[in-house]
């Protein structure tokens, strides 16, 4: 691997508080001195941005147990196109990642088959049940970055409670998808206007709300760090939003999706509109996007969910949750928020960057020398639609398909490695 | 006008214009079933199959008089949705019903939009025969017709929809189709089952009975399920129907030229008393009549739409 020295690029590394145009040199897979590389590939990169890779801390690389839909290897190459170099891998898979073995699994087949970091994330309860604790400590030391129980939410607030407090002990970041079953039960979209105009049961808003409410009152109680994943009402943005003025150590992202797009969308039955939690209304994705400018929501992440078209192409009620995300989330968050004026590129390269590190517990996610050289080049005046058919990810499952946007992926580097390229 | 659709899925997707084109050719067909001879060649050739992945018997029996007084040969099938689910696709069973040169599918399924759903991707006509919550157009049609040759007209009248508004294709369908003709909409009941959004669409949403009836030209009384009860949506049936209830010391407080409607099957004395059913105002027997002749016209202009 030659060394590298990346001309005139536009370099904006949000930790360091950097944003210039400059030179950036690679050397063994490292950030290294312009001035000590050797015979080095000159890239010129004028009128091209550079930065830190981007980290999405909520990936579903569906292996094992659906490798219809995903598999490591064609997960982490969507990543990669999207400009992530890691990725947390949420434990819902068959069998879920609640076992040392499932865990070493991961991470053997991660170091074969992926093109970009692989995190692992444990389960926080056993098969995801909610009913008995995870063994954590084993989970920590098979490797697991992270804890959560995505797709589910534990239901008892004492058993939350313990877990909080164990993982504390152990150093692990709480990912929680935040759902109070009762209130979402049969739901299968956002209960409001057009959940009532359509027909359909609807997931309330309370209660993603009310398990908001109860890991800020954890978090406050234990003294630990709680990651709220995919916010998606106004309500739980309010509550993050003053429990992190009172110092409270939680944080929320946000999704692509939950950004772009109403429930209103469902009016055409297409099930690539079907998520959890679901699209809501204009008032709470307005919500969203102000939490992001003021930074209540320090993350932007991407729920990424592949499922087979066969699982899609059914009626609304029996299709699965999620869609698709690596690929576009870069692309739709320019558009929607850099380009609308909204909040600044650093700061939308700090949501991918410098935020998600933050939850994680990992530090010098910067670029500074000595730091391992993964690295995304993207055009930020390139404008293009999106074609899911040219999609590296095995899943077609996107509501975004046709859409002109703006801000294009060029080049991602993993330890100096080019992984991907336009 | 000319009709131009192969499918009728709802109501919100018609312009009042052909709302009002199919409740007139409903009204050249309704002579039809008041001869001796009960039959037209209409659909003479044409195949119809009924497919109903939810049970129903008067919907079905009505489209299938329908269908044998317009001459089609028709097909019944019957599914569940938990067993599609397990196997074969729904559009894999609608694509395999197609390729039996089928020329209309009337179905009915218990997820709203599934017939929207499988429209899309059929060249055969369907006709929705009710979808979940969502729609039932053609029984909404046969409550306009009702009205129509009833009262005269639609626009400006005041009808009042009672019941289980949640949980009803029925009163979603009547919703369109009266606004879109210019009646005026209140829908009430317990607020656990009259949800306040529908004041978006320009409906008035109210929770007394009293209140929501006393200047109403019509009153759609829905049938309350009483699953809903165990469902925490309501006390008990008693209950309900103590204060959203009917009775024939109602009709003082009604117009007196009130129209009490029901689209059925009715639980005599919790939506309505036996007396109200039976008595001078309603025009429930009327609806399943009219029902047919509605069936009949929607059929013939989807068929004429439908490519060879």
């Amino acid at each position: 691997m030659s060394d590298i020295l990346f001309k005139n690029a536009r370099i904006i590394d949000p930790e360091r508080s950097i944003d210039t145009v400059g030179d950036l040199g690679v050397s063994n897979g490292v950030i290294t001195d312009c001035g000590k590389l050797s015979n080095p590939e000159v890239i010129d990169l004028s009128g091209k941005v550079l930065t830190h890779g981007f980290l999405d801390v909520h990936v579903h690389l569906r292996q094992p147990g659906n490798t219809n839909a995903e598999t490591i290897q064609t997960g982490t190459m969507a990543a990669a196109a999207g400009g992530f170099t890691s990725i947390v891998a949420m434990p819902n898979t068959k069998p879920a990642a609640d076992t040392v073995g499932a865990i070493e699994l991961l991470r053997r087949t991660s170091e074969q088959q992926a093109v970009v970091k692989v995190l692992p994330c444990g389960c926080m309860t056993v098969n995801s049940e909610g009913k008995e604790m995870a063994p954590i400590g084993s989970l920590k030391s098979a490797g697991v970055a992270a804890l959560s129980d995505d797709g589910k939410c534990v239901q008892d607030h004492d058993l939350m409670r313990h877990i909080v407090e164990y993982a504390k002990s152990f150093n692990l970041p709480i990912l929680d998808h935040c759902e109070e079953t009762t209130l979402a039960a049969g739901g299968v979209m956002n209960e409001g206007k057009w959940s009532v105009l359509l027909g359909f049961n609807g997931i309330s808003g309370a209660s993603e709300e009310l398990i908001v409410a109860r890991n800020i009152i954890l978090s406050r109680m234990v003294d630990w760090k709680i990651h709220m994943q995919h916010i998606s009402v106004k309500e739980s943005v309010d509550l993050i939003r003053q429990a992190r003025k009172r110092g409270i150590k939680v944080t929320g992202e946000a999704t692509p999706h939950h950004i772009t797009l109403t429930d209103e969308k469902i009016k055409s039955f297409d099930t690539n509109y079907k998520m959890n939690p679901p699209l809501r209304s204009e008032e709470d994705r307005i919500a969203l996007i102000e939490g992001i400018a003021d930074d209540s929501i320090t993350v932007i992440a991407t729920d990424h969910a592949p499922h087979t078209t066969t699982a899609k192409m059914v009626e609304f009620n029996f299709a699965p949750f999620g869609i698709i995300g690596l690929e576009t989330a870069f692309s739709l968050c320019y558009t929607e928020l850099v380009k609308k004026g909204v909040i600044s590129l650093p700061k939308l390269i700090e949501k991918l960057t410098k935020g998600p590190a933050e939850v994680m517990g990992i530090e010098n996610f910067n670029l500074a020398e000595g730091n391992p050289a993964d690295l995304v080049i993207f055009d930020p005046a390139a404008e293009y639609v999106i074609d899911k058919n040219l999609f590296k990810s095995k899943a077609r499952n996107t509501p975004f398909d046709g859409m002109s946007v703006a801000g294009r992926i060029e080049r991602t580097y993993v330890d100096g490695k080019l992984v991907y390229q336009l | 006008m000319k009709w131009t659709r192969k499918d009728l899925l709802t109501l919100y997707d018609l312009s009042g214009e052909e709302i009002e084109y199919i409740l007139d050719t409903a009204a050249e067909f309704k002579k039809v079933s008041e001869r001796s001879v009960k039959k037209v060649p209409a659909l003479r050739g044409k195949t119809v199959v009924n497919f109903f992945v939810e049970p129903s018997t008067r919907t079905r029996v009505s489209f299938e008089l329908a269908e044998q007084r317009l001459s089609a040969d028709i097909v019944n099938m019957q599914a569940q949705a938990s067993s599609l689910l397990k196997g074969e696709t729904l559009l894999d069973t609608v694509r395999n019903i197609e390729a039996l040169q089928v020329d209309l599918v009337v179905m009915r399924h218990s997820v709203p939009g599934a017939q929207s759903f499988i429209a899309k991707h059929l060249k055969c006509g369907v006709v929705n025969a009710g979808d979940g919550a969502h729609a039932h157009p053609t029984q909404a049609l046969l409550d306009l017709f009702t009205i129509r040759e009833k009262k005269g007209r639609i626009a400006g009248l005041k009808v009042a929809i009672i019941g289980d508004i949640l949980h009803s294709r029925v009163a979603r369908s009547n919703i369109w189709g009266l606004l879109k003709l210019g009646a005026e909409v209140t829908v009430a009941g317990p607020s656990t089952l009259v949800p306040k959004e529908f004041e978006s669409i320009g409906v008035k949403v109210c929770h007394d009975l009293k209140e929501a009836v006393a200047d109403a030209d019509v009153i759609n009384l829905l049938r309350i399920q009483h699953e809903r009860q165990n469902a925490s949506f309501f006390p008990s049936t008693g209950e309900y129907s103590r204060f959203f209830g009917i009775r024939e010391e109602s009709m003082k407080f009604l117009k007196p030229d009130v129209l009490i409607m029901h689209p059925g099957p009715i639980n005599r004395d919790v939506e309505l008393s036996g007396a109200v059913a039976d008595g001078p105002n309603s025009v429930i027997l009327e609806q399943v009549t009219n029902g047919l002749a509605v069936r009949m016209a929607v059929l013939y202009l989807v068929s004429g739409c439908v490519q060879k």
